[in-house]
């Protein structure tokens, strides 16, 4: 005799497609239990009301002119490696390097600057540093691409192996670089001359990367949905041997669009560089190439929505690093309140592609009783 | 009927994907010791039906009761714990381990390979059956697959069997001794259920036939008091003609010239050995053989997806003049100006994005015409509306992803923007497998006006009938050699399948 | 030359902390879950450890310590804390089917934000002078050695001179080897990697399968955070001093190719490589050995690239390394 099992209470059903209102509702939710949540660890971690907290994390982003400024650059860089790592996952080609080439491209015009600093025209230099960046990440981001097209290569290992690399070569030049010596770090570049620095556009050392950001998202926007290079890249993310029987060549598709994926990324370093740091260092990047990778994910790849994902994080970022300067906690504080939002964010997609379908029966304690 | 408690009773079974109804107040009995043939066109949630008594899926609505007891399936476990086995259409086998480790998986006794590969032998040597217990599933053919999956049941002492379309990779041969072993099981009382399409089996095979139409039980009947007439019009619901007809050839000119093709896989092995024929216009040369034979690579081959290892493939213009297309890729065979379209037997995987929406699904094959850098959505969009239209493809929309439709519509969808190119060359591969007999009739009707137009057409099938019933002449394939090329017309099923089992069939007993 | 009775115990000590991290990933992925939040996991389990241990210390001084509290206290909440990370991570990718590389990726940053924050706030409790805590009582309790280890010479040297949780790293590697190759539950275990549908379909509880393995190969993983800070760091807790060590860890699965027998050696190779910067002559030239740093990470692209070219099929990945499954998926 089989002993009888209770009905299961719950069961998962995977739903048609919401309407975008109801999916963003769920998402909203999701954000605004995130805050609370943040609220209650930030008030466990610091008495504080959370009310004050939040006003804190509003003034500490958006607070004054100054922090606006940062608070959009940090938007712009963050949104143009989020950008540039979207083609390639949209190909479903797991590029986790972002912060290896992002660093390449810097190292690239770090080298320009330093190098040719005071041999050429102002404006030859500042060309020269662009396509060095842009070479140089891009020939970074299409090496793993080389060996997945070729033999399949895991390439969310080797991407993510990459990082490394160039983090490691980076940190052999600041220390050939060191200025002054035995300081451990290579100082502003070109400080007198400014020689290769971008220019301030208006005044304003950070309007530059907005720009280009802007002009980014509304590029990357066209190319993936409606030129020819974006369907490939569809149509290869979907399925490859479809695109091998309609004729594309799949391996040409997977190296451009990882050379125009380390490309972007290059362009992201080069911003930071000649744009506004004028410095290099291994940790330049900053953790921004994963942070894009969750970027891009959470807006499911469309760039207009990730202008709001990555306004989001740095939003929140930049909020809690003042909330830990006010209240006196360490600056790791931003990466866990970080975490928390993008948790209940990853975990309510769950909520927009499926419903929970409870079984009504009015038999289960008797069964149980019985069994 | 029998006085006999049925062994399952499923009552009132209703299942849902998303808006999809798939069983709607289903019922089924099965009883010990009978073959029960389960019909149904697609979509009518036959597999459905059969995968809630199996524990793969849950039912919304309903009950299950075996020897009157109501019983709870929730997962595979519960299953086989009710003594239900099922072999899948997908076989549900882990690549990389061998058959014995396959045999045992999911089960609570301690590992002990050295055991289980004696009862496997054992369980073999009583059936017949040829199994090597240490061999990896990767290295198996197909039937050798299935093989696995039956004894696998029969390892757990299974004693309600469920099969789902388990001959569509068989040959007649094999298909007997499946058929044997099946009727060995219900003298042994077990209940035996067979999901297939192919009336002849059902006739063959089973004692009882239960229909299923549009998700609901419409009736069932004992075989031998029913005819083949009579179901099909019990699961489309009106009466319909089993006709295929086969218009006279017009006007036949060599099209395709194929000579000495010879393919070897990644791994080393021969599949296609020095293959010669050539393809007439306004003509269909069926492919028979068992699968695995050597067809995938032959129309691949001359698609330009596979790369050959010697022979030639010529396209003969209409004036004469012959293009090679071997070590071409599609690309540059559609620049040569040959217009060859390809239904390939992966159809999801291979002939369209299940993701995207019908008028994108278009867009595959006109998507790089014209030299702006972007893509032109109108013509691929008026397309998709043109197809559904004419084939009566039945979707909500052009927009719906393909992924959602029905294995018929999808079918329809492909072969639509296939033709729509007006090909010279139609290549297609089981292009009614898993069809019901509505949309099968659609999709012969389809390639037999594609031959009237003078295109030169080939069909790779499995069903022999069929391809005795359409074919102008069968090109028969046996491990990769051609076994004889025969006429259709006149061929008998008995010879084709003596060729595809050995080379030249009967002529080479002597 | 390199000092080779040196040069090993080093080697051995820097790789212990891959290898806990590197079993714990390996019994992950044949569940078919790629945990890219290992690197978090490793600062979490090692920070709770420092939680438990500081407040042991602080209670009691340490005169009065007991060896089993002393060890058992951080243990415990070394693996209570990755534990908890793991149930997370299996909450977001088994149950709600979340994408695993962002998932752990979050993880990551989760973690390593959650080790310096209570690290930072840890050292600012103790009101230390410079940005670390030392553990000195829990360190002695961790590092101690077999007591006839120094008598042996270079052998005692070579093999006897770890503490007790090196060894328990080789152990743990060479049982999760035994039960993934011999035993039932591994064979479920890497069918249900393989292949979910067949193994579900053949009565296997996947979601169990799954959230057991990530969640023991986080707490294994979180072990290695542990030996970094009580042993190999002797007992002192700096913020960021872990670093890519996780990253390391999951390089080290796929030269392993997923078997973690082999790991044993390999994190000693590894553990060497990390640190042969220090060995090698390389005068003033202090730029050389950072190129050198990135040795470990070469090699791994290199193996990488080799096995993906020798394309046998049971040195792969898992199959269904990476997706989430869901039985009624159609």
């Amino acid at each position: 005799m089989h002993k009888q099992t209770r009905e299961p209470l719950v069961h998962i059903v995977k739903r048609d497609s919401l309407p975008w209102y109801r999916a963003w509702a769920i998402r909203a939710v999701a954000i605004v239990l995130a805050l609370l949540l943040c609220a209650i660890v930030t008030t466990l971690c610091t008495g504080e009301n959370p009310l004050q907290v939040y006003a804190t994390i509003l003034r500490g982003a958006v607070g004054t002119r100054r922090k606006v400024w940062i608070l959009l650059q940090d938007l712009a860089i963050l949104l143009c490696i989020s950008l540039a790592v979207t083609p390639a996952f949209k190909m479903r080609f797991w590029n986790i390097g972002a912060e290896g080439q992002t660093l390449a491209g810097a190292l690239a015009s770090a080298a320009c600057m330093l190098l040719l600093g005071d041999r050429l025209p102002n404006g030859v230099l500042l060309a020269l540093i662009c396509l060095a960046g842009i070479a140089a990440g891009a020939i970074w981001g299409v090496i793993p691409a080389v060996f997945k097209a070729r033999w399949n290569t895991n390439e969310t290992l080797f991407t993510l192996m990459m990082n490394y690399v160039a983090a490691q070569i980076v940190a052999y030049y600041v220390i050939v670089w060191e200025s002054p010596k035995g300081s451990g770090n290579v100082g502003i570049i070109n400080p007198t001359t400014e020689a290769g620095w971008f220019p301030q556009i208006g005044g304003n050392k950070y309007l530059l990367s907005v720009l280009v950001a802007a002009a980014l998202t509304i590029f990357v926007y066209f190319y993936l949905n409606y030129s020819k290079h974006g369907y490939e890249i569809a149509v290869v993310g979907e399925s490859e041997r479809t695109a091998r029987y309609v004729g594309i060549k799949v391996e040409r598709v997977v190296i451009r669009t990882m050379l125009l994926s380390g490309a972007l990324c290059g362009l992201a370093g080069v911003l930071l560089v000649a744009g506004t740091n004028h410095t290099i260092n291994s940790t330049l990047a900053g953790g921004q190439g994963f942070t894009a990778v969750m970027v891009s994910w959470l807006a499911k790849f469309n760039p207009i929505a990730m202008i709001f994902t990555s306004l989001l994080l740095v939003f929140m970022s930049r909020g809690a690093s003042e909330v830990s300067t006010v209240f006196g906690l360490n600056q790791s504080f931003s990466s866990i309140l970080t975490g928390i939002i993008i948790f209940f964010i990853i975990g309510c997609e769950f909520f927009i592609s499926y419903k929970l379908s409870f079984r009504k029966s009015g038999r289960k304690e008797g069964d149980a009783a019985n069994a | 009927m029998k006085e006999q408690t049925a062994a399952v009773k499923m009552r009132n079974i209703t299942k849902r994907f998303g808006s999809v109804l798939a069983n709607d107040q289903c019922w089924l009995d099965i009883y010990h010791g009978e073959i029960l043939a389960l019909l149904g066109e697609n979509g009518s949630g036959k597999t459905t039906l059969m995968n809630m008594l199996s524990g793969i899926y849950y039912p919304d609505e309903g009950h299950i009761f075996m020897n009157d007891e109501e019983v709870i399936i929730k997962s595979p476990k519960d299953a086989f714990d009710h003594g239900v086995g099922m072999i899948h259409q997908h076989f549900k086998l882990v690549d990389v381990l061998t058959a014995a480790e396959n045999i045992t998986l999911g089960l609570d006794e301690k590992l002990d390979l050295k055991a289980v590969s004696a009862r496997v032998r054992e369980i073999c040597e009583r059936y017949g059956f040829e199994v090597d217990p240490e061999q990896k599933i990767y290295d198996m053919s197909v039937s050798q697959k299935q093989t696995v999956e039956i004894v696998k049941v029969l390892y757990r002492g299974a004693d309600i069997l469920i099969l789902d379309e388990p001959t569509a990779v068989l040959t007649p041969q094999e298909t007997d001794k499946l058929f044997a072993v099946l009727r060995n099981m219900r003298d042994d009382g077990k209940a035996v259920v067979i999901i297939t399409h192919k009336m002849h089996e059902v006739e063959a095979l089973s004692d009882r036939v239960a229909i299923l139409r549009h998700g609901q039980f419409v009736g069932d009947m004992l075989t031998r008091e029913t005819n083949a007439q009579e179901m099909t019009n019990m699961m489309v619901g009106r009466p319909v003609t089993l006709n295929i007809e086969r218009p006279d050839p017009v006007d036949p000119r060599p099209r395709i010239e194929v000579k000495g093709l010879t393919v070897r896989s990644m791994d080393g092995i021969l599949k296609l050995d020095d293959v010669s024929f050539t393809a007439n216009s306004g003509e269909i040369l069926g492919v028979a053989g068992i699968s695995g034979s050597g067809q995938k690579e032959l129309l691949e081959s001359i698609a330009g997806l596979q790369p050959t290892e010697g022979g030639s493939i010529c396209y003969v213009k209409d004036d004469g003049t012959r293009e090679e297309l071997l070590g071409k890729d599609p690309l540059s065979i559609a620049e040569l100006g040959v217009s060859l379209s390809f239904v390939p037997e992966d159809r999801l995987g291979m002939g369209l994005v299940g993701n995207m929406d019908l008028s994108d699904n278009m867009m595959l094959r006109s998507f790089r015409r014209g030299r702006s850098l972007f893509t032109d959505r109108k013509a691929p969009r008026k397309l998709a509306e043109t197809v559904v239209a004419e084939l009566e493809v039945n979707t909500p929309g052009v927009t719906t992803p393909v992924r959602r439709l029905s294995g018929g519509n999808v079918q329809k969808v492909l072969v639509g923007r296939e033709i729509a190119s007006a090909p010279t060359v139609l290549l297609t591969a089981y292009a009614v497998r898993g069809l019901d007999i509505n949309s099968s009739y659609t999709i012969y009707d389809l390639i037999n006006r594609q031959k009237r137009q003078g295109v030169a057409v080939i069909y790779v099938g499995e069903d022999l009938d069929v391809l005795l019933e359409l074919s102008d002449r069968i090109l028969v394939l046996c491990g990769g050699k051609v076994s004889g090329i025969v006429p259709g017309r006149g061929a008998t099923k008995r010879d084709v399948g003596m060729m595809m089992t050995r080379l030249g069939g009967n002529k080479a007993d002597a | 030359m390199l000092d080779l009775v040196s040069f090993i115990p080093r080697a051995v000590v820097q790789g212990i902390p891959l290898l806990y991290g590197s079993t714990g990933e390996t019994i992950t992925e044949k569940s078919g879950n790629l945990n890219l939040g290992i690197a978090g996991i490793m600062y979490v389990g090692a920070i709770c450890g420092v939680i438990g241990s500081f407040l042991y210390e602080q209670a009691v001084p340490a005169a009065e310590m007991v060896g089993v509290l002393a060890v058992g206290i951080p243990l415990l909440s070394c693996l209570a804390g990755s534990l908890l990370m793991g149930l997370l991570y299996c909450f977001l990718t088994v149950t709600l089917r979340a994408n695993q590389n962002v998932t752990g990726l979050a993880l990551t940053t989760f973690g390593v934000g959650f080790g310096n924050f209570f690290g930072g706030s840890l050292i600012k409790l103790s009101g230390s002078e410079v940005p670390s805590i030392a553990l000195s009582a829990t360190n002695g309790y961790f590092a101690r050695k077999l007591p006839f280890a120094s008598k042996l010479g270079w052998f005692g040297k070579i093999f006897l001179s770890y503490g007790f949780l090196a060894y328990l790293a080789v152990i743990i590697a060479l049982v999760a080897a035994y039960v993934l190759k011999r035993t039932r539950t591994g064979l479920h275990l890497r069918a249900v990697g393989e292949n979910p549908n067949t193994a579900d379909a053949a009565g296997i509880d996947v979601k169990k399968y799954k959230y057991l393995a990530t969640c023991i190969g986080s707490m294994i993983a979180g072990l290695g955070g542990l030996y970094y800070v009580m042993d190999y760091a002797s007992g002192v807790w700096s913020n960021d001093a872990f670093g890519d060590r996780g990253w390391l860890a999951i390089a080290l699965v796929i030269f392993t190719i997923w078997k973690p027998n082999w790991g044993v050696l390999s994190s000693f190779l590894f553990g060497g490589l990390y640190i042969l910067y220090i060995f090698l002559p390389t005068g003033t030239d202090l730029a050389v050995k950072e190129l050198y740093k990135m040795l470990p990470y070469v090699v791994t692209i290199i193996v990488l690239v080799i096995t993906s070219m020798r394309n046998k099929r049971e040195n792969q990945p898992p199959a269904s390394l990476g997706l989430a499954y869901f039985r009624e998926e159609r």
